[in-house]
């Protein structure tokens, strides 16, 4: 199955950003295809390279690139969004770009389910 | 959906969207970026709901004054949506009479539905976006 995935919710604060990661993790290992992973309000700051949790804890920020790398996954930071919370490229960190909301309804009409995580 | 509307939807690659608006429209800012991925999903030419459920029915409120937190109101943009074709609006009846509101005190006309009737609704979806 082909998944869009959505996450409304910054890191740490929030266990959005990690179920949604879980999901996307245990989804690849089962075979499934990620088609878009879609960052929303704020979400937008799972993108912002200067994360730097303690030593003893996970980086949510280099997972998602770290999985973006391994499999080739578009990772989308709302552009309206990221605005308002200054989120803007040169704070991307690898594997995240910049776009619109377009690429979410897009992500609703291309993918098989779109899985929201949020709030 | 009868089966000239199911080719169409096919032939078009039409999805059914509800936008699932579940919180007050301040407070916290997902009602007002809700409004934003409807407005921009409209150009998409989908077959859009909004729904409006536990404090999500204020969002509908008529009268909103929002001058004293230093806020925008918003509100008017609801009334615009029919504009954008966006015409499928529903509240859910429970949300409402729990807060002592009716369908009176809505700024837009909604469709009042129960809680049974909206489940059915959001079980015919293809995209459910809750915000």
């Amino acid at each position: 199955m082909k998944f869009g995935i959505l996450v409304n919710e910054g890191p740490y604060q929030h266990q959005a950003s990690d179920s949604a990661y879980q999901f996307a993790v245990a989804a690849l290992a089962r075979g499934h295809q990620i088609y878009r992973v879609f960052f929303y309000n704020d979400g937008v700051n799972n993108a912002n390279k200067l994360t730097e949790p303690p030593q003893d804890d996970r980086n949510i920020t280099r997972q998602w690139s770290a999985l973006a790398a391994e499999h080739d996954i578009d990772m989308v930071v709302c552009v309206a969004a990221g605005m308002r919370r200054g989120i803007k490229d040169e704070l991307l960190a690898p594997g995240f770009h910049i776009s619109g909301l377009g690429q979410l309804i897009q992500a609703g009409i291309e993918a098989d389910r779109l899985v929201v995580f949020g709030d | 959906m009868s089966d000239t509307q199911e080719t169409e939807g096919k032939q078009r690659n039409v999805k059914r969207f509800m936008f699932l608006n579940r919180k007050a429209p301040y407070g916290t800012i997902y009602a007002l970026e809700s409004l934003e991925v409807v407005l921009i999903g409209a150009a998409f030419d989908q077959d859009v709901s909004l729904v409006f459920v536990d404090d999500g029915v204020y969002q509908l409120k008529k009268g909103q004054q929002s001058k004293g937190i230093g806020q925008k109101n918003f509100s008017p943009t609801y009334r615009a949506l029919e504009d954008y074709d966006v015409e499928k609006l529903y509240v859910e009846r429970e949300s409402l009479e729990a807060r002592g509101l009716t369908a009176e005190d809505l700024l837009v006309p909604a469709r009042v539905l129960g809680a049974a009737e909206l489940g059915a609704l959001m079980e015919a979806q293809d995209v459910v976006l809750s915000f």
